[in-house]
């Protein structure tokens, strides 16, 4: 593994959802021992920050065509099939 | 911290009359403007963010949430702002905003901080996923119900 990965975390606002977002990667990431730097934005500075990430995970629609693994996902505000996301945004940070 | 102490009496509308989503941010916006946490510009600022950035959430069960909000400028001073609608009132889902979802309670946030808003914000998350504590907010009459509601059910930030 070449040195910490960074997921940018992407909202409307880049203050409430994408707040909460952070919060919870960070703590599930904590859990399993893994270590990742998190950026918060919003959601239309997404192309501008995409370079300096590894991947994104946003609460709403964001560009793709930057060539970083985007996912999109209401998981960590509702619950509802959030160990399956952590799964996948641990699966991502590893390739 | 738990809701309650960023909720009012004044601020919860219990069984709210709303035909649109912009109505219900007019009605809960107002009483956030009458405490004088929020500037005059707030409530046309969380409609036209709902435009283009809505924040409605599907859940599980059949009661779904919305959290309208909008840029820290025109907040005063942090707060929420809740209702429960009379009758389901269709806002935009945040993460697919071309689906439409009907909602039954309401979340109005004022946010005058980016970060320091964090335990707010995860109080919120956690009453969203608190399938029981939803329908009990949905059959509230009484403010005060609502209030002894969350004060009992803070989110222990331990228990994830």
């Amino acid at each position: 593994m070449i040195g910490k990965k960074r997921i940018l975390v992407a909202c409307g606002t880049a203050i409430a959802t994408s707040t909460v977002v952070a919060k919870a990667i960070e703590e599930a990431l904590e859990k399993r021992g893994i270590q990742a730097t998190i950026r918060q934005c919003k959601a239309s500075e997404v192309p501008s920050l995409a370079q300096d990430a590894d991947l994104i995970v946003t609460t709403t629609p964001v560009a793709t065509d930057h060539g970083k693994p985007v996912i999109q996902t209401l998981a960590f505000l509702t619950g509802i099939g959030k160990e399956a996301v952590i799964e996948q945004i641990i699966e991502k940070l590893k390739s | 911290m738990s809701l309650d102490q960023y909720l009012s009496k004044s601020s919860i509308l219990l069984g709210l009359e709303a035909e649109t989503s912009s109505d219900v941010i007019c009605q809960l916006g107002e009483t956030l403007f009458n405490a004088g946490l929020v500037k005059d510009s707030y409530v046309e600022a969380v409609i036209n963010r709902e435009k283009t950035l809505p924040t409605g959430l599907p859940l599980d069960g059949e009661i779904n949430v919305a959290i309208p909000h909008t840029d820290i400028e025109h907040v005063k001073k942090s707060a929420v702002a809740m209702a429960t609608l009379a009758k389901p009132v269709t806002f935009q889902n945040m993460v697919v905003p071309d689906e439409s979802i009907n909602v039954h309670i309401v979340f109005l946030l004022a946010l005058d901080e980016p970060h320091a808003q964090i335990e707010m914000l995860q109080e919120v998350a956690g009453v969203v996923q608190n399938t029981d504590l939803l329908e009990l907010l949905m059959t509230a009459t009484d403010p005060k119900e609502v209030l002894a509601a969350f004060a009992k059910s803070e989110t222990d930030p331990k228990s994830n």
